[in-house]
């Protein structure tokens, strides 16, 4: 079970509808539905992960975020969560602004640019860093706008949207993220899990 | 046609009002069954046909001697595991496979009703088809399931009744009978209607048929069943048993002979009245606009677990109006799932051997019923 899920996990409360956007083979989905009592929807865009997911007879539709969450009414989910999607959408804050309108809360999950050893790769190496979390090469890296924990708390900060929580996740190590360790937690967190509310 | 002593029908005593004002009672509903129903009695499926097909889902249909019309998915081990789940299938009413319909023959004349057969709907079908579940003292049913003009009545019936069952799974269709697909059924129906032999739909169903306009109907939807890239990678211009062309109105191509084959064979198993009477209830589907414009509150409320699905290749029933059903769920939050399944086969994919399709389904099925069971969903 990956870490990042139990983070996730904990920032739901019983009982809350929650739609999983991206929700790839529906491993966090069954996580929660699992361990938590909660109503879980998903939306993925590829349909061989749907098809697993429909196999499990978990309720996923098929679709694309940037145009599919339209048809999902205002606030009608307690919790939106996006695990690691934000990079790969072609315009993320359209993305932002629809899950913080579906969703009365948003967890937010970003593989940060920010971690020293991408730091290091591109000043030594002078080359576009390829790490576990980022395995692409520039060429064919579905991740369009790769951003830093620090990016992602400024564009919160300008767009007005609330920052309940930040939490980083660096291997197993979870730790809080606030105001005053941001740019340390910046150079050495692997993914950066923002819980937002606008 | 023979052996239709083999049919079983429940006959329904009650009136049924009819949307076009009616009342129909005393009539039969034929019906097959596959598996077994279990004491909890909570794994009954309810599979509509569509257009043409008839209550004999699965192996051997007697009457036609042909494999039954979802013999892919219905059976042992199959997507609908017979091992597992109580198979209903009926016959809908104005068809033409021991149901009530206008081929029926009315004890006054002892002659086919013909065209004083009312004019039926989808929601006639369903209501009529409701009494099944009285019959086998079915108090929800696990699910309901049909593709095309089955997918309507699976609609249909989760919006009549919205708490006899848990799974509902809607495939090809649509909310909402498009303007293209009435151009089709017109075309049908008036290649039927300009046979001589239909004699305004008062012909004896023995000496004269209209067969002609029959088939001319099968073969022009048939076309519609299928996919422009299907057809051309099946026939191409490949030549029928010879080796030139032949200067004439002869089948010189392949398709040509195939789709006259289609609509020869149709019309030994299928009456030209109830093409007319199921095609004009397809027409007039529109649940949409039977809530207001809202399709939404077509399902409001509904606990109903809806999995639709559709098909890249389908230009009858497209994805769009499939999605179309998905958008009014997640309005209203109700629980859904959607596939789109890529395949060249058309609309009638769903009939044919699509293994994605019919695994997923199969897993689906399964997956879900032991969830409800386990945690009373």
């Amino acid at each position: 079970m990956k870490e990042e899920f139990k983070v996730i996990s904990k920032l739901i409360d019983e009982k809350s509808r929650v739609l999983d956007v991206g929700c790839g083979d529906g491993i966090l989905m069954e996580y929660l539905s699992k361990n938590k009592i909660v109503d879980v929807r998903g939306l993925e865009i590829s349909k061989e992960k749907v098809k697993k997911c429909l196999s499990k007879g978990l309720a996923v539709v098929e679709g694309d975020a940037e145009f599919d969450l339209k048809q999902f009414p205002d606030l009608s989910f307690d919790y939106v969560i996006l695990s690691q999607t934000l990079q790969a959408f072609m315009s993320p804050e359209n993305v932002i602004e629809d899950l913080l309108r579906v969703g009365k809360k948003v967890i937010v999950t970003i593989p940060n640019f920010g971690h020293w050893k991408i730091r290091v790769d591109l000043l030594f190496k002078g080359e576009m860093p390829i790490t576990k979390n980022l395995p692409y090469e520039w060429y064919n890296t579905p991740n369009l706008h790769m951003c830093t924990i620090q990016d992602f708390y400024n564009f919160c900060n300008n767009k007005g949207i609330n920052i309940f929580k930040t939490i980083s996740l660096n291997g197993q190590k979870i730790s809080k993220i606030t105001p005053s360790n941001l740019k340390y937690k910046n150079l050495i967190s692997e993914l950066g899990i923002f819980l937002l509310e606008k | 046609m023979s052996n239709f002593d083999k049919i079983k029908s429940i006959t329904i005593k009650q009136p049924l009002k009819l949307d076009c004002g009616k009342e129909i009672s005393n009539f039969p509903l034929a019906y097959e069954t596959y598996g077994n129903l279990n004491e909890k009695k909570d794994n009954a499926i309810l599979v509509f046909h569509a257009l043409t097909g008839d209550q004999f889902a699965s192996g051997q249909n007697p009457v036609t001697n042909k494999e039954g019309w979802w013999n892919y998915a219905v059976g042992p081990g199959k997507a609908f595991d017979t091992e597992k789940f109580f198979v209903i299938c009926a016959n809908v009413i104005g068809g033409c496979m021991g149901s009530y319909g206008p081929g029926t023959i009315d004890p006054k004349t002892n002659k086919p009703i013909g065209t004083n057969f009312p004019v039926i709907t989808i929601n006639d079908m369903v209501n009529a088809q409701h009494n099944l579940l009285d019959h086998f003292k079915i108090e929800k049913l696990f699910a309901v399931a049909g593709g095309s003009m089955g997918g309507m009545q699976v609609l249909q019936f989760v919006s009549n009744f919205p708490n006899k069952a848990k799974v509902a799974l809607p495939i090809a269709c649509t909310a909402s009978h498009s303007a293209q697909n009435i151009a089709f059924n017109e075309l049908g129906r008036q290649a039927i209607m300009s046979d001589t032999n239909w004699k305004d739909g008062l012909y004896d169903g023995k000496t004269s048929n209209p067969d002609k306009g029959l088939a001319v109907a099968r073969m022009a939807a048939h076309i519609t069943y299928l996919s422009k890239k299907g057809l051309q990678e099946k026939f191409g211009r490949n030549l029928q048993e010879r080796s030139d062309l032949k200067f004439g109105f002869d089948a010189d191509f392949q398709i040509e002979s195939y789709l006259r084959y289609q609509g020869s064979v149709f019309v030994d198993r299928f009456d030209a009245n109830s093409y007319l009477y199921i095609t004009r209830a397809m027409d007039y589907f529109d649940l949409t606009k039977q809530h207001g414009g809202n399709l939404s509150k077509a399902f409001k409320g509904s606990k109903t677990k809806f999995f639709i699905i559709s098909f890249t290749s389908d230009w009858l029933y497209p994805t769009s109006e499939n999605k179309d059903i998905v958008i009014a769920l997640n309005a209203i939050g109700a629980d859904v799932g959607f596939v789109e399944i890529k395949t060249d086969k058309g609309h009638d994919s769903f009939l044919l051997d699509v293994p994605d399709f019919l695994s997923t389904i199969k897993n689906y099925l399964s997956t879900t019923y032991i969830n409800i069971n386990e945690r009373r969903i």
